[in-house]
């Protein structure tokens, strides 16, 4: 038996990324939350480096021209715009475009959470990445995933909940990623003319994102909105688009306001007149009507009550103890949904540090806290992209919006668990001739190292055996 | 908490540790064998457009619900005088020729709303409800099986919902991280030892990977395939396996992405049939998504969350080469809240239908278990030549 993680334990384990070797186990481990939320840099060093959502729109914007470029001359010659070679090189670029930008992306966010002196908000910016999950799963959602994450979740994780909401959703990797950018009010400028020029190929609505927003992002499922109130919220997001012409440019002839891979209201889509959602009436003109809805979906009891379950089975037990996401939703509607008054009421809670360990570490968090154990300030030569595929938990695609699941029967399977001790033996084959197994395990979880951990690390045919052991230990497995 | 302490599948381990492809030990070999049977559940995540996968053509509304989507007749595999099989599915459709495959339409499990994670519950549990029943109803199917030996696998990462529960399954993927030597792997199981959650687990993962005939295998449809029938396909293999297939969610440029997943389908299925060898004779497969999508196309190329959707099914004892469907119709007063496909045909009748043949079970059985909740409709009959 594992002995009861201690206070200084529970804040560098639970609530942080995982202890580093040379961390002084905080003396008041509530006051060593709360005051990172004053330390806080919302832009780390390795995110400021990489180009912003404008740059990574522009670059990828020229390849995509250049490669249309490629066949339309394919094409006047007489070749395969398949297999033209100009055509395949212009393809190549594209995809080179995108896979550099998305290593350099999830390289940065490892980097962040390695070198960070915040550790508890950088956990936050990763949660909260997860609740308003993107999967980059398709070109344009790739090639923004850390621009999103940079731009539309660290500003605000400390701030109020409807900012992050309207970041989230007016950035255009939500746009691209759930469909938004095309969608058409049928009876828009645009959606008119459509149906008289091609009758058979209407523009239309496309639903995607209204009902997320609702399920996912707001007031959770299967909270009292109906198919009949996702329909009107589409219609009153028809405009949300997308700045900048040409591939990837949203339709409707609108004036291109030349906000290029930026949010852009295109009023000529916009479905007009009042909708009405969950029995109330929005009469707003244009872009700021589903803007009154998204206030309205923000400051609702149900997602107060959402986002506090969630954010309580992160923190603290799979199944939250209800009279906490109680408190914590109060604090939530009280506050005016700001952030920081709910992690409060999380930090003072006593259910937040029972003495056992609650949670069973997703991939990400047993690799941020393997490397932050093993000491690593910066990631050298490692790329993370294909370190968390093999773990099954790829970075920014969780294949669906809804994200990670946050529970131990996501993550505790037989195959997830081999791949554990397989990476743990690569991290330990490079680090274990010079860190000592055993000076370590209780510097990173003090005074919670079982006995039988403690005798197998002495017992260790090599200090790389020990190593691995230690990061797949029962204790280190959790948090 | 499961109780593996039993099953006297731990003597794989033994040879497990020798890591790698590896001989059956003889008295492996000479287990008893109390089901010859193979039963094959794949998801498809995301809810698959049945309209455009079995395309019911003389439905004089399809056309012109999906306009530019809807799929040309002339160009699909005609199935009957309703219904075609989309072109991409080269494989599928010879399996249909060859009477291997049935197709049931208008099919969905209880859940009647439209959340992906929700209606994945729904199909998973077997319950009515989200989030109303825990475990999965292919765990539960494993539960009335004899326990001889390891009896189920999900070939994924983690292990899905269907297959939690209370009966111990396994689970392997394909991994490109190196080998862990021996000794870490006898320490690590000593390490885990007195820990109730990570010692079976632990177990379960020496055993999968002892099995795995290739441990490089790539991660193509096809390789996935491939690998499940290199499970199955041994005499002391598992009997129930799990795939999962993701990528179904076509709101947009639905034409070009449903094309490429049923291209990918139809490859692993094909590599599963070929991979099993005679044991596909002894083999089902059911493949089903969660629901179904919007009957008309949407404004954007694609369509968005619908309700009825198909299933399929193949193997090589199918009394197949028919689809089954109580076709409800597409015009706008038979669509369900005029809007999407009707499912007249419940998930929970199929599938009940398709073990209870596979293994044996009386139907009504393997229906109160696997699918307590749902009303008492009748498992569906006459699905397997031999039944």
């Amino acid at each position: 038996m594992a002995p009861s993680p201690s206070p200084a334990s529970i804040a560098l384990n639970r609530f942080g990324l995982g202890a580093r070797p040379d961390d002084v186990p905080p003396g008041d481990p509530k006051r060593w939350l709360l005051d990172q939320f004053d330390r806080y840099d919302p832009r780390p060093p390795a995110f400021a480096a990489l180009p912003d959502g404008t740059q990574l729109a522009a670059e990828y914007f020229a390849d995509q021209m250049a490669l249309a470029e490629a066949r339309k001359q394919a094409k006047a010659a007489a070749n395969d715009p398949k297999q033209d070679a100009a055509t395949l090189a212009a393809r190549k670029d594209v995809n080179a475009g995108v896979r550099e930008a998305y290593r350099a992306a999830t390289n940065a966010r490892m980097a962040s959470a390695l070198a960070t002196e915040t550790p508890f908000v950088e956990r936050l910016v990763h949660f909260w990445a997860n609740h308003f999950a993107l999967s980059a799963d398709k070109p344009q959602v790739t090639i923004f995933a850390g621009a999103y994450e940079m731009e539309a979740i660290r500003p605000h994780v400390l701030g109020r909940f409807e900012d992050m909401l309207l970041a989230v959703e007016r950035h255009p990797a939500m746009l691209y990623y759930l469909d938004q950018f095309r969608s058409v009010g049928p009876d828009s400028r645009a959606g008119l003319r459509a149906a008289q020029l091609r009758p058979d190929r209407p523009l239309g609505l496309n639903e995607n994102l209204a009902r997320e927003i609702m399920e996912l992002h707001t007031l959770g499922v299967r909270t009292g909105y109906a198919q009949a109130d996702v329909t009107e919220f589409a219609r009153a997001l028809t405009g949300w688009s997308i700045g900048g012409k040409g591939p990837g440019a949203g339709p409707g002839g609108d004036k291109d306001d030349g906000a290029l891979g930026r949010f852009q209201f295109r009023p000529n889509i916009h479905e007009p007149g009042t909708r009405t959602i969950l029995g109330k009436a929005y009469s707003e003109e244009g872009e700021g009507q589903a803007k009154a809805v998204l206030h309205r979906l923000a400051t609702s009891p149900a997602t107060a009550k959402h986002v506090s379950t969630k954010l309580a089975r992160h923190f603290v037990a799979d199944d939250p103890p209800p009279a906490l996401v109680d408190r914590m939703t109060a604090a939530f509607l009280k506050h005016d949904g700001d952030l920081t008054a709910v992690y409060r009421v999380l930090i003072a809670a006593p259910e937040s540090w029972a003495a056992v360990p609650t949670k069973f570490k997703s991939p990400w968090e047993w690799t941020v806290s393997s490397m932050r154990g093993l000491g690593r300030r910066d990631l050298g030569q490692t790329d993370i992209a294909p370190m968390q595929n093999q773990l099954g938990q790829p970075v920014w695609r969780p294949g669906s919006p809804a994200g990670y699941d946050d529970i131990a029967a996501t993550w505790a399977s037989p195959d997830a668990l081999m791949r554990r001790v397989e990476l743990a033996q690569r991290f330990a084959s490079t680090a274990g001739d010079r860190i000592d197994a055993r000076a370590l395990a209780p510097k990173l979880m003090p005074a919670a190292v079982s006995p039988a951990t403690t005798t197998a690390l002495a017992q260790a045919e090599s200090g790389a055996t020990a190593l691995a052991l230690l990061l797949v230990s029962p204790e280190f497995q959790r948090r | 908490m499961s109780d593996h302490h039993h099953l006297p599948r731990r003597d794989l381990l033994k040879f497990a540790a020798l890591g790698g492809a590896m001989l059956v030990a003889p008295r492996m070999a000479l287990a008893a064998v109390e089901t010859d049977s193979r039963f094959v559940f794949i998801i498809q995540r995301g809810a698959a457009d049945g309209l455009n996968i079995v395309i019911p053509y003389a439905d004089p509304d399809y056309a012109k619900l999906r306009g530019a989507l809807a799929i040309d007749p002339a160009r699909a595999t005609k199935l009957d005088g309703q219904f075609a099989l989309h072109p991409a599915l080269v494989q599928a459709a010879a399996m249909y020729g060859q009477k291997q495959a049935i197709f049931v339409h208008a099919t969905a499990s209880p859940y009647r709303d439209r959340s992906h994670f929700d209606g994945q519950n729904v199909l998973e549990t077997g319950g009515t409800a989200p989030y109303a029943v825990r475990d999965g109803w292919l765990n539960r199917l494993v539960g009335l099986l004899p326990k001889a030996r390891d009896e189920a696998i999900a070939f994924a990462p983690t292990v899905p919902p269907a297959l939690r529960g209370p009966a111990e399954v396994a689970s392997y993927a394909p991994s490109a991280l190196p080998q862990p030597t021996d000794d870490l792997l006898l320490r690590v199981g000593r390490l885990y030892q007195a820990d109730p959650q990570l010692h079976p687990l632990w177990e379960a993962a020496r055993e999968a990977r002892g099995m795995a005939a290739d441990e490089n295998a790539g991660r193509a449809p096809a390789d996935l395939g491939k690998l499940a029938a290199s499970f199955l396909s041994r005499p002391d293999g598992p009997r129930i396996a799990m795939l999962e297939t993701g990528g179904w969610d076509t709101h947009t440029g639905q034409d070009f992405r449903l094309t490429a997943q049923l291209k990918a389908l139809d490859q692993m299925l094909a590599a599963l049939r070929d991979g099993l060898g005679d044991t596909w004779s002894k083999t089902v497969v059911v493949v089903a998504t969660e629901f179904g999508r919007t009957a008309a196309a949407n404004g954007t190329g694609g369509t968005d969350h619908g309700t009825g959707s198909a299933a399929m099914l193949f193997g090589g004892g199918l009394k197949g080469g028919r689809v089954i469907a109580d076709w409800p119709g597409l015009a706008q007063a038979q669509l369900y809240q005029q809007r999407d496909l009707n499912a007249t045909t419940g998930l929970d009748s199929v599938i009940a239908g398709l073990a209870a043949e596979a293994f044996g079970i009386e139907p009504d059985r393997v229906r109160r278990t696997l699918f307590a909740q749902a009303p008492a409709s009748r498992p569906l009959e006459g699905l397997l030549q031999r039944a």
